[in-house]
């Protein structure tokens, strides 16, 4: 069976690397991303690396209103959806959005409001069909909040609680809600970032991604072992997380 | 951050600034950079032809897309960052490559700036003569689409042109036919140089790849010894499998390679050969990238790095082989690997290419400080004898005066080369602005 497959975000460095998989096992995909040369560079490479079908729709996720026709769109061209993953996200400094409400607000219009949107669209249509994979890329950074990225981390904790609700509304639908929380990968969203041994490569993550959305689990973490860092991390006491420094 | 590094790790060089690259649509103007640059690909090059000191590394890996493959030609377009590993994972079983070197962690455009060669020289050429067309990027043009037929002239500086003529952004080249992955392969123990020739030309007509392992820690009357290796595409086994998982490699101590421990390996690998001669159905993986297997085996040189010396002689200068073999035997460097290969007569497009007609050996020496040196200076000094030509793609080392001479042609590069673009290699190997008008 073809699958038909959505992707947000697609020219994030991990939601390339799913779509290579699904384009292995000749899904069709749809490509939502802002940038039109990215968007037509990734479309090709999936085309050869074997996608039967690739739609692509620019736009720009934090027009709210464009929502409910891309959405439907996605749905209608393939008459029907087995898969939408919302991998779109921004990594914002911590030091400007501290300072500037602007900057603020658009980080968490970027991380959790339009994820949040375009997740009651695609409730709708799953829920409607009777079936479907809803996937949501979270973060490691949503499980507690530290001082160098706590605005990402609660737009992150927020979408992980977001999750978890709708997860319960879909169950009776027979519809999916997995949340996949990635550790630290290497990504252009990070490459300004000083990298250790724990970084993974966004090709490990997007294959990750995608065994995430074919298993039955409901929040993944990538690598698994980071469900175990972040239970220690969560579990310490705060007077000696605060001299912790992360 | 990644270092940055040659596969030999010598010698070490500090970029002044690393550029990671992900996007054709959106690679930076060059002459924004007040440092001179240079791309930097999987750094599988041995010496400093990759390397640029104090000034910008451009990181090609992340442009790593296909953009147009047509099964029915065999015709692939691609990014410059993508690997020979991603082309036969996605070509394979119908296509292969039509020239691979020993290693498929190499990337497209950085098999085209150092025009690679592979076991197959005496059939297909290098991998030169199957690119149709690239499109470079240069500071002082822009976009630039380079054919045989348009801007020729740039096209052939760019093949074997050391990454120096601007950056590469795309290339379309030709796949070749393949029954799978699999390779019928035989190998044949040799007890002397003569009998390695005799075989070699003997095997050009019927076998698409020859290639020899020598026994270089052998000396006296086992000089010249080693395992002959041919074969051919099979269409036998299973379509679908994949090679032998990699295993770790890691930083050994350097005594791991040594003169005993290097003898006793090629004693056993050479023994382990009971019959003269044996037949196999391998794994394209096994036959092609016997090292790949071990990840980043460049580490097990430890911390001192290793040097590669290959180069070419004409035919009628084949004995050049035995003196190098000898000249090692009585130095006390640690020779580590060998492999020889007689090259065929298709030449290259490229203006600065290494391969051509003759016989190639290419050794290996854990880098041991000035005796190593010494001792491939002394090679240089045999092959100006002979006629001989040294790799630049594996040299970290060579004098500036010894590649003027081997590539007479490098003032005629000089006037394709992209102003913004320059490397360690090439500051090394040449005067010093004296290439620039």
């Amino acid at each position: 069976m073809t699958r038909r497959v959505l992707i947000l975000g697609a020219t994030s460095g991990i939601a390339q690397e799913t779509s290579r998989c699904f384009a292995a096992e000749h899904a069709k995909l749809f490509l939502v991303a802002r940038d039109p040369q990215k968007l037509a560079a990734v479309a090709e490479d999936l085309k050869v690396r074997g996608a039967e079908a690739v739609e692509t729709h620019q736009a720009d996720l934090n027009a709210y209103s464009d929502h409910p026709a891309i959405i439907n769109r996605a749905a209608s061209v393939w008459q029907g959806l087995d898969a939408a993953l919302i991998a779109h996200g921004s990594l914002p400094d911590q030091a400007l959005v501290e300072k500037d409400s602007l900057v603020l607000r658009d980080a968490l219009d970027t991380n959790y409001f339009s994820a949040v949107s375009l997740s009651m669209h695609l409730a709708t249509v799953f829920e409607a069909q009777r079936s479907g994979v809803l996937a949501i890329i979270g973060s490691v950074a949503g499980d507690r909040g530290r001082r160098s990225n706590y605005v990402y981390g609660s737009a992150k904790a927020a979408i992980a609680t977001f999750a978890a609700g709708l997860r319960l509304r879909l169950l009776p639908a027979g519809v999916k809600v997995v949340l996949i929380k990635p550790g630290w990968v290497s990504t252009p969203m990070t490459e300004h970032l000083p990298q250790n041994f724990l970084y993974i490569s966004a090709q490990k993550a997007g294959r990750g991604v995608y065994q995430a959305i074919t298993s039955p689990t409901s929040v993944v973490y990538l690598p698994s072992y980071w469900k175990w860092i972040m239970a220690i991390i969560r579990s310490v006491p705060e007077p000696i997380f605060a001299k912790l420094k992360l | 951050m990644n270092s940055y590094t040659s596969w030999g790790r010598y010698p070490r060089s500090h970029p002044a600034e690393v550029v990671p690259l992900s996007w054709i649509s959106r690679i930076p103007d060059f002459n924004q950079f007040s440092h001179p640059v240079l791309v930097y690909g999987k750094g599988r090059s041995y010496g400093d032809t990759c390397l640029n000191d104090g000034g910008v590394l451009l990181d090609s890996s992340g442009l790593d897309r296909f953009i147009q493959f047509d099964t029915h030609t065999g015709v692939l377009r691609c990014e410059s960052g993508v690997t020979l590993q991603s082309v036969l994972r996605l070509s394979l079983p119908d296509w292969f490559l039509p020239v691979t070197p020993g290693t498929q962690f190499v990337t497209i455009g950085g098999a085209i700036a150092n025009d690679v060669h592979g076991k197959n020289h005496h059939r297909a050429g290098s991998f030169g003569c199957h690119v149709r067309s690239f499109e470079l990027l240069r500071s002082d043009k822009g976009r630039v689409f380079c054919s045989p037929e348009e801007n020729k002239d740039l096209f052939a500086a760019t093949i074997g042109g050391l990454g120096l003529t601007g950056m590469i952004l795309w290339a379309e080249f030709q796949l070749k036919r393949a029954s799978g992955p699999w390779i019928e392969c035989e190998q044949i123990r040799f007890e002397k140089l003569d009998t390695f020739f005799e075989l070699s030309a003997a095997s050009d007509e019927n076998y698409e790849y020859t290639v020899a392992w020598l026994d270089c820690a052998s000396a006296g009357h086992k000089l010249g010894r080693g395992i002959f290796i041919r074969g051919n595409h099979s269409s036998a086994g299973p379509q679908d499998s994949h090679g032998p998982l990699p295993l770790p490699g890691f930083e050994a101590p350097e005594m791991l390679i040594s003169r005993p421990t290097v003898r006793a390996f090629n004693w056993a690998y050479f023994n382990s050969q009971f019959r003269e001669s044996t037949r196999n159905r391998v794994h394209y993986e096994k036959f092609f990238y016997p090292l790949d297997r071990v990840a980043e085996w460049n580490r097990l040189y430890g911390q001192r790095g290793f040097l590669q010396y290959q180069f070419v002689v004409p035919y009628q200068n084949r004995e050049v082989v035995a003196e190098v073999l000898d000249l090692i035997a009585r130095s006390r460097e640690v020779c580590t690997l060998s492999v020889l290969k007689v090259f065929g007569s298709v030449s290259s497009p490229g203006l600065l290419s290494f391969p051509r007609p003759g016989v190639t050996l290419a050794l290996d020496f854990p880098y041991q400080g000035q005796p190593t040196l010494d001792l491939c200076e002394r090679f240089d000094q045999v092959m100006k004898r002979n006629g001989g030509v040294v790799y630049p793609a594996k040299d970290a080392r060579m004098s500036a005066e010894s590649f003027q001479t081997y590539f007479p042609q490098w003032k005629e590069l000089s006037n394709f080369l992209d102003p913004r673009f320059e490397s360690d290699f090439w500051r090394r190997v040449t005067p010093t602005n004296g290439n620039r008008q």
